[in-house]
């Protein structure tokens, strides 16, 4: 199987595997417990704390660990919320094409009150942070945008966008789940106050992940509990999978400049090969994206039936159509990014993995160009557009 | 568990019937609103039969196991016997379909259905 969804989650490195086993069989005592065997994994944890600090330049001080990149995220947010609306500010800045992990909280928060701007991401998913700064206003609490896309892979100028917020005196939190381990970040460098990761993409475990939260942020808890975090996040750590999840981090940080090399150069080349299939387009912008995401429209066809006959073929990926989402509407991404909903249905999510080949490549390219040839021979929405009866969009 | 039975996958990957029925004397297309898929049916119908019935459908998994398994259930039987496929045969001449995605059997009781009311038309109109 070539494995090319490694945006929805990616496979454990050898390196994690063996930290999380070990902890697992040897190392099972409560970080709690004073006494030495729970002390040692007490250690541990403040361990893999320092480390994942250093991959991103902040204190050990500033990294809260959650169950995830859903949970650092609802917690970011609501923190920020809690924090604006003690003075009087209930604004709230994102995009349109956020993952639900932060849209469905903002939508929380609307009900409670709170003014969310969404702000248009373009044609090509990315927003400039000029168009930040005119958003923000007297009572801004927090702009939260993605660092990358998980559909589109589009990458946007955090840095620049954070620079908007510090001048203005606003929180800045960004969904880093799909850049951190694959894109070099400096939180200082990058005027972040709030970032939220995701062990599972970066070779880590699943249901691990951490905020990092600058300093003199005071967060609002989700979970109560016991005093474990700084009394911020109830519930005794999951030590093996947080070791895991830097023991991962170190490795994917140590690694980038080469993968993205090669990553680059591979998804170019299947970025060619796919442009070569009529009426087809790239979806986001096609420089400023994840090394590993490759994300393509095709007129005429469904998503769900190409992604099942490239299962066929061995290849796993993805797609924004409606019938692959339980609820029949076509992905929010590419409908922000103003593909029609007829469009959005045919598209293709492929995004690769460091280990990817040149002659897997090919293999990609050959099969999508089969497949969507092969639907498109009895599509009836195809034959109209081939006989002029509709208009091509692509 | 595989999301589709194995009966859903064989339509799927070797669907029945499919293509266009040039001598076709009753064509339907619909579409669903929800999901935006589209079904089309083309039959022929001689003396009350289903002579031959071809489909092309521009859908999920299901909506093309759906329309391949629809086409075999009515080919050669009375329009009558056509007329009454529902949505629900279709699904179980399947072995099932998720909950969520009965709506793609629908769309093939109803292409057929359309396409039956096309054939009438064109019978009033001789
Ligand atoms: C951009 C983004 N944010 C948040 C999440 C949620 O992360 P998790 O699955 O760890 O809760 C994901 C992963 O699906 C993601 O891609
Ligand atoms: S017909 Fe669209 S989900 Fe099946």
């Amino acid at each position: 199987m070539i494995y090319a969804d490694n945006a929805a989650t990616t496979a454990m490195s050898e390196a994690a595997i063996n930290t999380m086993t070990s902890l697992i069989r040897d190392t099972y005592g409560n970080p709690s417990s004073l006494y030495e065997f729970g002390q040692k994994a007490k250690e541990v944890l403040e361990q893999a704390r320092e480390d994942i600090a250093k991959t991103i330049g902040a204190d050990p001080k500033e990294i809260l660990f959650t169950s995830g990149g859903s949970e650092a995220d609802n917690q970011a947010i609501i923190s920020a919320a809690k924090l604006g609306e003690k003075n009087g500010k209930k604004h709230i800045i994102s995009s349109k094409f956020e993952h639900h992990a932060v849209l469905h909280t903002l939508n929380k928060l609307a009900k409670e009150g709170f003014k969310i701007t969404l702000l248009d991401v373009h044609e090509n998913g990315i927003i400039k942070p000029e168009e930040v700064a005119a958003a923000i206003r007297e009572d801004t609490a927090l702009v939260t945008i993605m660092y990358a896309n998980n559909e589109i892979g589009t990458i946007q100028d955090i840095k620049g966008i954070g620079a908007v917020c510090r001048e203005k005196g606003v929180l800045f939190h960004t969904d880093a789940v799909q850049a951190i381990g694959h894109l070099h970040i400096d939180v200082n460098e990058e005027n972040i106050d709030m970032l939220s990761a995701s062990a599972h993409k970066f070779h880590g475990p699943k249901g691990v992940g951490f905020l990092y939260f600058k300093k003199g942020i005071r967060l609002t808890n989700l979970i109560e509990g016991g005093a474990q975090e700084k009394g911020k996040r109830a519930g005794t750590e999951n030590v093996p999978g947080i070791a895991a999840m830097a023991t991962a981090l170190n490795d994917a940080v140590n690694n980038i400049d080469k993968n993205t090399e090669h990553l680059t150069k591979i998804r170019n080349k299947i970025i060619a090969g796919l442009k070569e299939i009529p009426h087809s387009a790239l979806n986001g912008d096609e420089n400023s994206r994840l090394p590993s995401n490759i994300n393509f429209c095709f007129e005429g066809i469904e998503g769900e039936s190409l992604l099942l006959l490239l299962d066929d073929k061995g290849i796993a990926a993805s797609s924004g159509s409606a019938c692959t989402s339980g609820s029949l509407d076509p992905s929010h991404v590419l409908l922000a990014i103003g593909r029609v909903h007829d469009v959005a249905h045919g598209s293709l999510r492929l995004s690769i993995g460091e280990d990817i080949t040149d002659e897997e490549a090919d293999y990609i390219i050959k099969s999508v160009k089969e497949v969507v040839e092969y639907l498109r021979g009895f599509s009836p929405v195809w034959r109209d557009l081939v006989a002029g009866k509709t208009q091509f969009i692509l | 568990m595989a999301l589709y039975s194995e009966k859903v996958m064989d339509h799927f990957r070797n669907p029945r019937n499919v293509g266009v029925l040039e001598d076709a004397n009753g064509v339907g297309t619909v579409g669903n609103a929800k999901c935006g898929d589209i079904m089309k049916m083309y039959l022929k119908i001689e003396d009350d039969i289903v002579k031959d019935v071809k489909f092309e459908t521009f859908g999920c998994g299901s909506a093309i196991a759906s329309s391949s398994m629809a086409t075999e259930l009515i080919k050669g039987k009375p329009v009558e016997e056509a007329r009454q496929l529902t949505n629900k045969a279709v699904a179980e001449a399947l072995d099932g379909l998720p909950d969520y995605k009965m709506h793609c059997s629908v769309l093939a009781q109803e292409a057929i259905e359309a396409a039956l009311k096309d054939y009438e038309s064109r019978q009033e109109e001789k």
